[in-house]
């Protein structure tokens, strides 16, 4: 089994799609001869020739027009979205769009398209090109929304994605770009709607998005050393939402801590949170914490900027802290 | 202008379609009175000769998006009476199951991608089905209708760039009614639209939007040339909405006056127009053409008896659709 990159994982992913189905395209601003600024398509237009990796001017909107017409067609695009921060520009063709038209249908029509975009503070890109905007796409009945945590998963994911004929959001972390994990040779998808447990545990369960299951991950191992044994727990998609999973895992702990790299209000966090709250409240030991970004717009300055994202260091604190019985209020 | 049967039978279809729009809104508006249908409802009365000259330049499996004021685009794309009205009414024979109404109705069988309730909203959506037309190598053809309105909207400028940049097959048509919402178009619209389409390379033209006929001939001729690879193509066809903004739009003397409405009504009025044309050429009498109207009116009268006798989705449909299950 190779180790691959998160930036290959999702080269091969999209390669490989295109192969199988000449229905696939990919559209975006410098994903030909450019690759992305990321360099995450690299190559593909030397295989699939300008027809199907289509650079386009600067225009989000219109490229995701574009691109949802084409999908009700009979088209499967891949909308390259260079930076997550532009969802904003594309959200009527998004949202109103896209993610309505099966429904106002009454079934007849759909949108089997994908919006690649990113997600990731500390970059040090500020505050226009370092949000993590996947809630507000949660938000919206029609969209799915996949957040991988790793190659693997980023390969998986997005080759379901490309299947599903439903308009999916898929967020990767753009400083996971060049970390590598193990992708198996064989052809593998990795399904919608279920969780992975990463490291089963008992004293509490720690959930984590994205990068944000790294986090979780490393805040475990503090806290082995602590003696609390941690179970963490990666959603790989949020909507669909593996609620079984997390909640049979809290069942068992009794506590909770839910990470993602979003802003706290009305966010990802708030929604993990409080399906636990209502669906496994006679099993909490603790209220369950929820941290996420700080809300306040992604500051520029390192000093400041490292302060907006959570760290292993202050979930495993939080962790402690409801293990030892001390109610605390999140970050 | 030469005739021939082909021509006359021709000339027909396309009053009686006109015909059909008209009395399909004059029903829609009386269900709207009579605190029969939801909601609201947007009237294409008087821009007939616009959605039917286009529309029969196009064969099936051309494409249409529409707008807000979409059911003339829709009949004229082939949509039928039971099932448009079942849908202004929320029923579940409707076009969409009663899920989108008035201002959602699409018709994939016929070509029709769907009207659209943000103006502008299907610019991309018209320009994609482009797209992946010239991807697929087929010749079909796309026709994006929208408003002067709409030519506001920043969405329009990056798809026609795009679509002149790719030479995509897409008609982009603009029925200038003169009004955009309560506001006249000389109020929104800086310099001329066709400059702003021609300025991206696009050829533009101006039509008559009140003569069947005209449209006709220019969209036939522009769809031709789009399916062999010569589109896109700008039309701005000059035409009037009888009724206001939308059907509850009943005092507007503040924006537009009475005579100026009786003008285009008794003047420019596009079914009059062609059937001042027939008579004139000996193609129908004005007894056929009353014979051609009551026949429809009859259809329309049994079409909304049966949407308002028709039934309800049944409930279990309301989370039915938000996915389509793989």
């Amino acid at each position: 089994m190779p180790e691959i990159t998160l930036s290959q994982a999702v080269n091969q992913a999209i390669a490989e799609e295109m192969r199988r189905d000449s229905n696939v395209f990919l559209i975006g601003e410098d994903v030909a001869e450019a690759g992305t600024p990321f360099k995450v398509t690299s190559g593909l237009v030397e295989e699939f020739s300008t027809e199907r990796v289509i650079d386009t001017p600067i225009s989000e909107p219109g490229f995701m027009g574009l691109a949802v017409g084409a999908a009700m067609t009979g088209s499967r695009p891949i909308v390259d979205l260079m930076f997550g921060d532009f969802l904003f520009l594309v959200m009527d063709q998004l949202c109103n769009q896209a993610a309505k038209i099966h429904y106002m249908s009454g079934g007849k029509l759909n949108v089997p398209l994908v919006l690649r975009t990113n997600l990731g503070a500390t970059r040090r890109s500020a505050a226009q090109h370092s949000q993590s905007l996947h809630a507000l796409v949660a938000h919206v009945p029609g969209l799915k929304v996949a957040m991988p945590s790793s190659a693997y998963e980023a390969k998986g994911l997005l080759k379901t994605a490309i299947r599903d004929n439903n308009p999916v959001v898929i967020f990767e972390d753009k400083l996971m770009y060049q970390d590598k994990a193990f992708v198996p040779d064989e052809e593998y998808l990795l399904p919608f709607g279920e969780a992975a447990i990463l490291k089963e545990g008992r004293d509490v369960t720690l959930i984590g998005t994205s990068s944000m299951r790294q986090v979780c991950e490393r805040a475990a191992i503090l806290l082995d050393k602590d003696g609390i044994n941690a179970e963490v727990i990666d959603p790989r998609t949020i909507v669909p939402l593996d609620e079984n999973t997390i909640l049979n895992s809290v069942k068992k702990t009794s506590r909770a801590v839910v990470v993602d790299e979003g802003h706290q209000n009305f966010g990802t966090t708030a929604e993990i949170a409080s399906r636990i709250s209502e669906k496994a409240f006679y099993y909490l030991d603790a209220p369950v914490i929820r941290m996420g970004a700080m809300d306040v717009p992604i500051p520029f300055s390192p000093v400041l900027e490292d302060l907006t994202v959570p760290t292993a260091e202050r979930v495993a604190e939080n962790a402690r802290k409801i293990v030892s019985g001390e109610l605390v209020h999140a970050l | 202008m030469k005739k021939n049967k082909h021509n006359t039978e021709f000339y027909l279809r396309l009053y009686k379609q006109m015909t059909k729009i008209r009395v399909f809104e004059d029903n829609a508006n009386q269900l709207y009175l009579d605190a029969k249908m939801p909601g609201l409802t947007h009237m294409y009365s008087g821009e007939e000769a616009v959605a039917v000259g286009i529309c029969e330049a196009l064969r099936i499996s051309d494409k249409i998006t529409s707008t807000h004021r979409g059911h003339g685009h829709c009949m004229a794309k082939g949509a039928n009476f039971n099932q448009m009205f079942c849908e202004l009414l929320g029923k579940v024979e409707g076009y969409c199951r009663g899920k989108g109404g008035s201002m959602h109705i699409a018709d994939q069988a016929n070509g029709n991608l769907g009207a659209n309730a943000i103006v502008g909203g299907s610019m991309g959506i018209a320009t994609g089905s482009a797209l992946r037309a010239k991807l697929q190598k087929s010749d079909d053809v796309t026709v994006c209708f929208f408003g002067d309105g709409a030519t506001a909207q920043g969405l329009m400028y990056e798809v026609m760039n795009m679509a002149a940049l790719w030479q995509l097959p897409i008609i982009y048509a603009c029925e200038n009614n003169g009004y955009s919402e309560y506001t006249t178009t000389e109020e929104i619209a800086a310099g001329s639209i066709l400059e702003r389409a021609r300025a991206f390379g696009i050829e533009a033209f101006n039509v008559d939007g009140q003569d069947v006929i005209a449209v006709n001939k220019l969209a036939s001729d522009l769809v031709e040339k789009a399916r062999k690879g010569k589109g896109p193509f700008f039309i701005e066809l000059m035409t009037y909405r009888y009724h206001g903004h939308h059907v509850g739009d009943i005092n507007r003397t503040y924006y537009r006056s009475k005579k100026e409405e009786l003008d285009w009504k008794n003047n420019r009025d596009p079914i009059q127009i062609l059937g001042s044309f027939l008579e004139s050429e000996g193609i129908a009498s004005d007894a056929e053409l009353m014979e051609i109207h009551s026949t429809i009116s009859r259809e329309a009268k049994d079409a909304v008896d049966y949407a308002l006798n028709a039934a309800y989705p049944d409930t279990s449909e309301v989370d039915l659709h938000v996915f389509q299950e793989v």
